[in-house]
């Protein structure tokens, strides 16, 4: 049960923590053409943006998440299993930032909920 | 250089993983999530020096990951950090002593061609 509850935090924080952060450095414009001094106080400057800092506290949350359930369950196991946050940001990129979904990213999304279906029929932990 | 880039990211990024694991499993099973006791437990896996270790290998990867960014298309980055997947599942079961049975190999493999095609 534990194990469920932490997935579904971990696909949930990842996921909308990742789209809302993409979300709120797309108001702030590109960076990436400034030199590192100022790419580096533009990067700070963002966190005072809302988007971009509840992105990362969600991040935040995910990381100890992912610690958390390292502490009983294989490596192997968590990682496909929080695959499904990749489905989950292609969906919400699309309804919430309005970009495009291409044909090869439904075929993959199929292949992830496959892949998964499988690594979720093992067991969570093969270590003593 | 890109390629060199590729290489850096998903060594470390694999290498980072399995550190952390690795130090979460000696700091022991976490059963207790109320505040104090759930924070006492990350610090006293934070102490025995895997995680840390394991932190900064992924830091390493994330910045080898911006630097790939800013010079190579997303669309081919991107697809090229699934190949961690199967890095991961393979370290795993080499240093972690995990048993990886076909079932969750092939269900590794799927999700890393799945990953690759989503970023397209």
């Amino acid at each position: 049960m534990k194990t469920k509850v932490s997935l579904a935090v971990i696909i949930l924080t990842s996921a909308f923590g990742n789209v809302l952060l993409s979300k709120g450095m797309k108001q702030m414009g590109d960076i990436s053409q400034l030199s590192p001094g100022e790419m580096l106080g533009a990067a700070i400057a963002a966190l005072l943006n809302l988007w971009v800092a509840i992105g990362m506290v969600l991040l935040t949350i995910f990381f100890i998440s992912f610690l958390a359930t390292l502490s009983w369950a294989d490596l192997s196991y968590v990682l496909p299993a929080t695959a499904p946050s990749y489905l989950l940001v292609a969906a919400l990129s699309h309804w919430l930032l309005g970009e495009t979904v291409s044909p090869w990213r439904w075929l993959g999304t199929v292949l992830i909920v496959a892949g998964v279906a499988l690594v979720a029929r093992t067991e969570v932990r093969t270590t003593p | 250089m890109i390629f060199a880039l590729l290489a850096t990211l998903v060594l470390t990024s694999a290498a980072g993983e399995i550190l952390i694991t690795h130090g979460m499993k000696r700091a022991g099973e976490i059963h207790d999530f109320r505040p104090r006791a759930f924070l006492a437990a990350l610090w006293r896996a934070a102490r025995g020096g895997w995680v840390p270790a394991g932190v900064v290998a992924l830091a390493v990867s994330f910045f080898a990951l911006m630097a790939a960014l800013s010079a190579a298309d997303a669309s081919f980055v991107i697809p090229a950090t699934a190949a961690t997947y199967v890095l991961n599942t393979l370290g795993a079961g080499l240093f972690l002593k995990e048993r990886v049975n076909a079932t969750r190999w092939a269900g590794a493999v799927l999700v890393a061609a799945g990953v690759a095609l989503v970023s397209l």
